[in-house]
């Protein structure tokens, strides 16, 4: 039984389009290993255990009805709580939305119902995804399975989390700075952020609309790429939804053969000033590629230290916008409302209340952002960097194929040791943000862990806009490499996570 | 406690009136602007939202096709300039009839800018046009609806709580702005009630609202400021809202002027801020100070991506544009040949369309004016419908002034028919026939009912005889009602001189 | 130098909605100055004839055909709601003339 949870996704629907095992079976393994490890590790914020054993059972008798299911039909999947659930709590990680059950399902969540995906319940994040951590969680931070006194990323730790952890095989992220590569670094699984517009963002809860992604989370390549096709393509409900077929990741993750493909390391987030260990690993991989048949060369994106700057601009300005809905009016918390307040006053006290320090300072940096007179100076100047970071970009991939650069610029650090510098937690996003600047795709993989702490290091692979199945491509290869090198997985180098 | 105000007259030779309008349209669409709810009048509470119009989180707008249409559409008959590429924006402030505590509207790039209207009012010179510059039309959406529970009025003073329905909340809204109206003086009530009339009138004749003042498919803003001469520089100004009827429009115009120059006089300043038109008592009072007006820190919607119009889609809306409605006023007139007054009568009477297509169907002009406007008009009014819903058709007009024309039917005689035909007995032929409807064409029966009304009364025929040709009436009258209205009234009236030996 | 005062702080929360303690707007002012000072070196980035980007896919023109879908009923759409009276969303009173 144990053994179900340490198989990859593929393997498992492998296993169960020949019935060997039953979804019943996969689910129940996987809710086991959350009720032995979840106390310690602190992935999910909700584990939905009749909606998933019912939606198993329902895949199985499909199943013996003789009906040809989708592939991924009932693999167990962990879904970052940004996602709306219809019926199902959607918090956010937030005070605000405790409770809150959407009337309606985000169209990621219909896909993966569609795809007989067995969502087992929700995972925990920073809130309203603005950390790197997850400790800015209103529900308790989630912590790294490879060492549970650090920090799992985030915003969407609880994903790269549950995976890491073996709770699921799958998961949903969302990435607006590195939301998704920065967690799959730190715990040493994989993690893509699509082509902005390449998967619907209709029912994610909006942090910066213009910068956010979903994407898919696995413990290796091939996974990823499964469930990269299940959730992508056009949604007319989604207005910046791109209405192009879905690039194929499936066959470039089966693919992997880099041989003659020129590969770019940016000069400017090579790796200098980063922890010594990552800097290491990232050489060590860049070694690998071109033994692989690739041809790698340093350009230079000379706008991208501008890019720190411009995201700590753009995001709390739009974040301060989408979160003034929550105001206690129509759903979610309120507070104050004792019959002498005005409705002024409610809305101050329910946003005091459910509110975090850290998105009460992006509201208030992203008020005076936008405010009359600092305009120009601070979003309208930001948004030119973007157009800056693009152009650089575009440079970039006419002399090469994909870009590469170490995700982020360290290991997973203690929990609490960043947690009082905001701007020293900003630093963790710098290799990530230009991609969700520029709208571009990019994957993060595991290259090994940091010689000096043991702890994961992941190398970021971009590629342009609608060539997600680049990444896959390059990311097999590399994976395929380093696997041969290792012998087994860098996961099963992971300590063993001792029972509740 | 009444504001001071100053007469009228005395106000507007003291100063000169500037004047601003901003008016917005619901436009009739099916659908809301950003989602596929209903727009539909008079549904349940809450019961037309899903969660992109009540502002849930994670929901996402999608342009209603047809708004961007009509936006266009009323740009171009408003001769404004199309905007070859535009966003939206975000409008970003809290209230609860807001969904998401902003506004999707439209910024620095509205999608139609630079136009104009010309509008005619009557001044001691005659009639003169004046021309109205149109800053801005631009799109946006509409607010849900509060309810004020617990206070006196209903009003928002003195509540204790609000209830809010969000279905009005996403329509399509058109705000149409105009720059600073100069050089009206006296006549500036008149001539902000003509532009809106006139707007009006263009919108309703384009069929993208229904232009309803009084439930709120169009509604005004007046913007007012006073200054010295038209020479100085522009004075603070008021805004007034709860304008909602062209009455309202002008008399807040009016108001407004006078309450700002009895300020002005006696020293005080003009406060900038919003106030309330109240009909009733025909005075405007004190709302949020606009000076205290809310930073909306706009930035570019980045959930709905730029609407860049292309040329051909543009003309092609041009070519399609019905004709500017006062422009159709003139050329009709010109062609029945009738006065400026007495087209207005048509407008007023809702009879216009109906006596062109009447035309059209082969009525004379002169006819088929004076059934819509006199007969049919008293018809619909007894029976409290619309004059475009009463059951008269053209076919029947084209038919009774054939009988008319051959003598067949006098005017009494074709009201009985049409009231027949309203009452179900069948085409006018029909009714004729039934009710053996039939001018008298024999004289016999119309000497014998003249010798009758003058043997009943012989001073008639001295009097007719001495000169009194009025008195005739009297006869034409009893002869009349002797046959039933079957006597043609001209033939009696040449009979009766003729048994009189008295000529006309 | 970009020092966000405490007064600045309070305006802010009062454009935002957020009650934030008099004891708190110290703490904010300083790392929110801070924050400022670190994106301030944005102001030296070569923008000049640059245009900005507001939607990072190049498309225009998207549009939805004005065709009813379905929408929520009424117990659905007030269902997370706080406070409900006469199948309406019951909010507190409201000060300020709209």
């Amino acid at each position: 039984m144990s053994d179900l949870i340490r198989l990859t996704a593929a393997d498992l629907a492998q296993k169960l389009a020949a019935k060997e095992v039953s979804a019943v079976e996969v689910t129940t393994a996987h809710l086991a290993r959350i009720d032995q490890v979840d106390t310690a590790v602190h992935a999910f914020l909700h584990v939905d255990r009749e909606g998933a054993l019912a939606s198993a059972k329902a895949i199985d008798e499909r199943r013996v009805n003789g009906e040809a299911l989708p592939v991924l039909a009932g693999v167990p999947l962990g879904l970052k709580d940004i996602v709306a659930t219809k019926g199902v709590p959607t918090t956010c990680g937030s005070k605000i939305l405790e409770g809150w059950k959407p009337p309606y399902d985000a169209t990621v969540t219909t896909k993966l119902r569609e795809a007989g995906i067995i969502i087992l319940g929700k995972t925990n994040m920073d809130e309203f995804a603005m950390g790197s951590s997850t400790e800015h969680s209103a529900y308790g931070t989630t912590h790294n399975p490879w060492d549970l006194s650090r920090i799992p990323g985030g915003s969407g730790g609880g994903s790269s989390a549950c995976i890491a952890a073996f709770e699921a095989p799958l998961a949903i992220g969302t990435d607006t700075g590195g939301s998704i590569r920065q967690p799959a670094a730190v715990t040493g699984t994989v993690g893509v952020k699509p082509t902005y517009g390449g998967v619907s963002r209709y029912g994610i809860v909006a942090l910066a609309s213009s910068l956010d992604q979903v994407g898919p989370c696995g413990r290796n390549v091939l996974d990823t790429a499964l469930l990269h096709s299940v959730i992508a393509g056009y949604d007319p409900m989604d207005s910046t939804s791109i209405n192009s077929p879905v690039p194929d990741v499936v066959a470039a993750a089966k693919l992997g053969d880099i041989k003659g493909m020129t590969i770019g390391v940016v000069k400017e987030i090579s790796g200098e000033g980063f922890q010594t260990g990552v800097k290491q690993r990232f050489e060590e991989a860049v070694a690998l590629l071109e033994s692989l048949g690739a041809n790698v060369v340093e350009v230079s994106c000379p706008n991208f230290p501008y890019a720190l700057a411009a995201y700590y601009l753009i995001l709390p300005s739009e974040c301060s916008s989408n979160l003034a809905k929550f105001d206690g009016m129509r759903f979610g918390l309120r507070a104050g409302d004792d019959g002498n307040h005005s409705v002024e006053q409610v809305m101050s006290l329910t946003r005091a209340a459910g509110f975090g320090a850290e998105v009460t300072r992006r509201i208030i940096l992203g008020t005076y952002a936008l405010s009359a007179g600092y305009y120009d100076a601070y979003y309208g100047q930001a948004q030119k960097v973007r157009t800056l970071i693009a152009q650089d970009f575009a440079k970039a991939f006419a002399q090469v194929d994909v870009l590469i650069s170490p995700t982020a610029p360290t290991t997973a650090f203690k929990i609490g040791e960043k947690l009082d510098d905001p701007l020293a937690m900003y630093l963790n996003d710098v290799a990530t943000i230009p991609l969700n600047l520029a709208g571009l795709p990019g994957m993060s993989l595991p290259i090994g862990l940091a010689p000096e702490d043991g702890l994961p290091v992941g190398l970021q692979i971009m590629a342009p806009a609608m060539a997600d199945d680049r990444l896959y491509n390059v990311g097999a290869a590399l994976e395929r490499a380093l696997l041969s090198q290792w012998g087994a997985p860098l996961l099963s180098n992971a300590p063993e996570l001792a029972g509740a | 406690m009444a504001e001071k105000v100053m007469a009228f007259d005395e106000a507007i030779t003291k100063f000169d009136p500037v004047i601003g309008l901003e008016v917005h349209v619901e436009l009739g669409t099916k659908t809301k602007m950003f989602c596929g709810c209903s727009t539909e009048f008079g549904a349940a509470p809450n019961t037309h939202v899903c969660p992109v119009c009540l502002g849930l989180p994670g929901a996402l707008p999608a342009l209603n096709e047809i708004g961007v249409e009509s936006a266009i559409r009323i740009g171009l008959a408003l001769n404004c300039q199309i905007a070859t590429w535009c966003r939206f924006a975000r409008k970003n402030y809290f209230y609860p009839d807001m969904p998401k505590n902003f506004q999707t509207s439209q910024y620095d790039e509205p999608i139609c800018f630079e136009g104009f209207l010309d509008v005619e009012v009557d001044t001691d010179e005659g009639r003169r046009t004046f021309r109205i510059d149109i800053e801005r039309a631009h799109m946006e959406e509409d607010t849900g609806k509060n309810s004020h529970m617990g206070g006196a009025t209903g009003r928002i003073h003195g509540a204790d709580y609000s209830l809010v329905d969000y279905n009005r909340a996403g329509i399509p809204l058109i705000e149409i702005v105009t720059k600073p109206i100069e050089g009206v003086g006296k006549y500036a009530p008149e001539v902000a009630k003509a532009y809106v009339a006139a707007l009006r009138d263009i919108l309703r004749n384009l069929g993208v609202s229904d232009v309803k003042m009084e439930q709120g498919s169009l509604r005004c803003d007046v913007n007012l400021s006073l200054r010295d001469t038209p020479e100085s520089e522009l004075g603070t100004r008021s805004e007034t809202k709860n304008v909602n009827s062209l009455r309202s429009v002008e008399r807040s115009v009016r108001y407004e002027i006078t309450r700002q120059a009895a300020r002005l006089t006696d020293g005080q300043r003009v406060v900038q801020e919003t106030r309330h038109w109240h009909e009733d008592t025909g005075v405007t009072t004190s709302g949020r100070s606009k000076s205290d007006a809310e930073d909306y820190r706009y930035f570019p919607e980045p959930d709905l991506l730029p609407i860049a119009p292309d040329t051909a889609w543009v003309e092609k809306l041009r070519s399609e544009l019905p004709e500017n409605p006062a422009i159709r006023r003139s050329r009709l007139a010109a062609e029945w040949d009738i006065s400026d007054f007495d087209m207005q009568t048509l407008v007023n009477s809702d009879a216009l369309d109906l006596v062109e297509a009447s035309i059209a169907a082969g009525v004379d002009s002169a006819a088929a004016r004076k059934w819509w406007t006199g007969e049919l008009a008293r018809l619909a009014n007894e029976q409290e419908v619309e004059l475009s819903a009463l059951a008269i058709t053209h076919q029947h007009l084209v038919d009774i002034e054939q009988l008319i024309s051959t003598g067949a039917l006098n005017d009494k005689l074709a009201r009985q028919a049409i009231e027949g035909v309203l009452a179900g007995e069948g085409s006018i032929a029909e009714v004729v026939a039934k009710r053996s409807l039939a001018v008298v064409s024999d004289d016999g029966p119309l000497l014998a009912a003249i010798d009758e009304a003058l043997a009943a009364d012989p001073s008639i025929a001295e009097k007719i005889q001495s000169g009194k040709l009025a008195a005739a009436g009297a006869v034409v009258g009893a002869v009349m009602k002797a046959t039933r209205g079957q006597a043609d009234a001209a033939r009696v009236r040449e009979l009766l001189f003729e048994r009189l030996g008295v000529s006309e | 130098m970009s020092a966000i005062s405490r007064d600045d702080v309070s305006h802010l929360a009062k454009l935002a909605r957020i009650e934030i303690p008099e004891t708190e707007l110290d703490h904010y002012a300083a790392q929110l100055g801070a924050i400022l000072d670190a994106v301030d070196q944005i102001a030296s980035a070569p923008t000049d004839g640059v245009p900005a980007m507001s939607h990072p896919v190049p498309m225009t023109n998207v549009f939805r055909a004005d065709v009813p879908a379905e929408s929520l009923s009424a117990p659905e759409a007030l269902s997370g709601a706080p406070a409900v009276e006469d199948d309406r969303f019951r909010v507190p009173r409201i000060l300020d003339e709209e």
